[in-house]
């Protein structure tokens, strides 16, 4: 048995290997970290018990919410056309990257106490509406959570073979046996699969459970860890209540593995699905009021944040800018740190040892930023001052946290190119580097600019490490407009999150352009 | 030697003599590609080895061998330019100096593409693209030329232009020529020999005339 040399590799697999041994060591490390930090022999208090359950509560609620009401939505979006379809199916992927806060201040405005619906409400005599607490928080999941859960759904609707719904029509079905013989099966397959990432996202929720919840009543396990922290500087309890959190969204992750299919931002969504079934004027009706009613709910915060922030971004107090250098800073080396870490990764899974560079790459959704958050900060305490890391910290944590989305968005991308051109390379001698920076790298452009945009709106928009970490003297861009809010200065708040919707939407369109400029197909 | 590839084995014993231009031919599935990629170092040896002039290659890189390669399709990188992708045939990191420009220049001139060595791929047609690539191969300078019908995407006309061209080429350089085709009519316009691959066995190279004209029986069938 002759035997090659070395396997035949147009690029080294090692730094791959190298940067997912460092997401695990530092992943493992903080839940380590919190695991020894953790006092399980002083119990857990009514108030633990009450975090977890209401944790659990509002993410049951917000996951059925978001689900029930996108399946009339995907449906309606699959089976019509119309001018803008496309720019809303586009609008459903924005809440991604839409900073939590700028979203809260939004839905404040429309449904707050003193906001649209109240006024609205208050000229027939009705009581203004009560937005703080469980339906606030299930309120602005559902915000976040609905498009998710439509683009997932409308996926599987894309993903029945247009064959399948001529050959129902031909048979005669009418919406009743389409529903039974198509759509059901597809929903039985997909829907259970969204219900369990909306649930995992929704179980780690801290920034509307911050703005919108707290009390005794209405905090998430995240909220009580922040308060643990930074109320009684308690880390036994904080690193305890972590370890639960592990628990809970460790599983959860691997059930909205297990279950889910597409990942609800690839593309093609933008397809529309040729239908004979639903011509009827009552459908059409239906289908037209959900489409009207989505976008309403979609558009009204966005709106709101214009509307409201424009007469304070003119008055902006000094502070706010600073923070937003801050932001800026900390979303462009969170950015980079991502695209150190994801593209060798995503590289060396191209050569086909994927299995381990992606589970390490998933590690970041067992854990929550708060999770290792404490971690960090039980590691870092007794070195240095954690609060002077706090920056370093927030930019590598969120890079950790962006990585199962880019590798998502890079791994498909570098299969492809490795699979084409590793050949070509590799009889021109071209190996390690100059298969890199001269092949891979140039044909993932694209793939590495929508990443890097992500990447840098998630870190931009974060509300979470950071509040952990950050003195008094110390804020980004999001938490500074917290703090403005906890002042009341609401119209500073307004102008401010105007401005974070600014830098965050811009930042995630300069780097998605600047990959996709002069791409080459 | 053999080779394994996948469940697929394809055993071959034969030798090519120096400056030949020798056609693969064959059914599709017999082995004519695993041939042509194991030479090229693509796919490992599971028994035997490979001599060039007396040196064992069988365990060489697929760069470091004496061999260029054009394969049926992605020849070119599409976001480089054609001089660049010609560059890359002699230095892969393309850090060429004035002298391997001029060798560059010199090649795309050669091909028929004066003046393109500017353009990416996407701007050139299907017979310029395989032009730019024959460049490369020019520059690469390799004493072995493997071709895994690299034109057969082309229209008969055109393929037959790049035959043509690669005759011409390889009458220049001197360099072996290998290579794979479904067409009969090719081989006898370039190649003076025809390896015939059956049923995962390469049979050692004859004159191709007489092969043609006298069919063995599994060639006969494959001919119709």
């Amino acid at each position: 048995m002759a035997k090659r040399a070395k396997p035949i590799n147009p690029v080294s697999p090692w730094p791959g290997i190298g940067a997912a041994l460092f997401v695990v060591a530092l992943i493992l490390g903080a839940l380590a970290a919190v695991f020894l930090r953790a006092e399980p022999g002083r119990g857990f208090g009514p108030a633990d018990w009450s975090a977890v359950r209401f944790t659990i509560v509002q993410a049951c609620l917000s996951a059925g919410l978001s689900v029930a009401l996108a399946i009339p939505v995907a449906r309606a979006l699959a089976r019509r056309r119309f001018l803008g379809r496309r720019a809303l199916i586009t609008l459903l992927g924005a809440p991604f990257i839409l900073p939590v806060i700028v979203a809260v201040l939004g839905l404040l405005t429309v449904f707050g106490r003193s906001g649209w619906l109240s006024l609205l409400l208050g000229q027939f005599g009705l009581p203004p509406v009560q937005i703080y607490g469980l339906h606030g928080v299930v309120l602005a999941h559902v915000f976040f959570n609905l498009p998710l859960a439509t683009r997932l759904i409308l996926q599987g609707w894309q993903e029945i073979p247009a064959e399948q719904f001529r050959l129902a029509a031909q048979l005669g079905a009418g919406p009743r046996a389409m529903w039974q013989l198509l759509e059901r099966p597809m929903l039985a397959r997909i829907a259970p699969g969204a219900l369990a990432v909306v649930f995992a996202i929704c179980l780690t929720s801290f920034a509307v459970a911050l703005t919108l919840g707290g009390g005794p009543g209405a905090t998430t396990i995240e909220l009580a860890i922040y308060q643990a922290f930074r109320f009684d500087f308690d880390l036994g309890r904080a690193a305890l209540l972590s370890l639960v959190q592990i628990v809970l969204t460790g599983g959860a992750a691997l059930i909205a593995l297990k279950v889910s299919q597409g990942e609800g931002f690839g593309g093609g969504l933008d397809r529309p699905i040729q239908r004979w079934d639903a011509a009827g004027l009552g459908l059409r009706a239906q289908d037209s009021a959900v489409i009207a009613l989505a976008t309403v709910f979609l558009i009204l915060p966005l709106l709101a944040i214009v509307l409201s922030g424009v007469p304070g971004v003119l008055a902006l107090p000094g502070v706010v800018f600073q923070a937003a250098l801050l932001s800026v800073l900390v979303a462009l080396t969170s950015t980079a740190l991502l695209l150190a870490l994801a593209v060798p990764m995503a590289a060396t899974a191209a050569l086909g040892r994927s299995a381990g560079v992606e589970i390490a790459g998933l590690l970041g959704l067992a854990a929550s930023p708060l999770v290792i958050g404490t971690g960090l900060f039980v590691i870092i305490y007794p070195l240095a001052d954690p609060f002077a890391w706090a920056l370093p910290v927030t930019a590598l944590v969120n890079a950790v946290m962006a990585l199962p989305f880019a590798l998502r968005i890079l791994l498909p991308r570098a299969r492809q190119v490795v699979g084409r051109y590793s050949r070509l390379g590799l009889s021109l001698n071209m190996q390690g580097r100059a298969f890199l920076w001269r092949v891979l790298i140039p044909r993932m452009r694209p793939q590495i600019g929508f990443a890097a945009g992500l990447a840098a709106a998630l870190s931009m928009g974060d509300l979470g490490v950071i509040a952990l970490f950050a003195d008094p003297d110390l804020a980004t861009l999001p938490l500074q407009i917290y703090r403005l809010m906890g002042a009341y200065q609401m119209q500073a708040a307004s102008g401010a999150a105007l401005l974070l919707l600014g830098l965050s939407m811009g930042l995630f369109w300069v780097l998605d352009r600047g990959g996709r400029w002069h791409a080459e197909a | 030697m053999v080779v394994h590839s996948g469940t697929f084995a394809l055993s071959a014993d034969l030798t090519v003599d120096m400056g030949r231009k020798v056609a693969v031919i064959g059914p599709s599935g017999a082995g004519k590609t695993t041939l042509i990629e194991a030479i090229a170092g693509f796919l490992p040896l599971s028994q035997g080895r490979i001599l060039w002039q007396g040196r064992d290659i069988s365990r060489d890189a697929p760069g470091a061998r004496p061999v260029a390669m054009l394969f049926q399709d992605g020849n070119l990188f599409p976001h480089l330019s054609v001089a660049q992708n010609v560059g890359l045939g002699l230095r892969p990191d393309l850090k060429l100096d004035a002298a391997q420009q001029v060798v560059v220049g010199q090649a795309i001139d050669r091909v028929g593409l004066a003046g393109m060595g500017a353009r990416k791929p996407a701007e050139l047609s299907g017979g310029q693209q395989s032009r730019a690539a024959l460049a490369r191969v020019l520059v690469q300078n390799r004493p072995l030329l493997l071709l895994d019908e690299p034109f057969a995407a082309l229209g008969p006309a055109l393929k037959t232009e790049m035959l043509d061209l690669v005759a011409g080429l390889v009458a220049e350089t001197g360099a072996t020529l290998l290579m794979v085709s479904h067409d009969p009519n090719d081989a006898r316009r370039i190649a003076d020999q025809v390896i015939l691959v059956t049923d995962g066995q390469a049979h050692p190279p004859q004159a191709t005339g007489e092969l043609l004209d006298n069919p063995p029986p599994a060639l006969r069938a494959y001919l119709g």
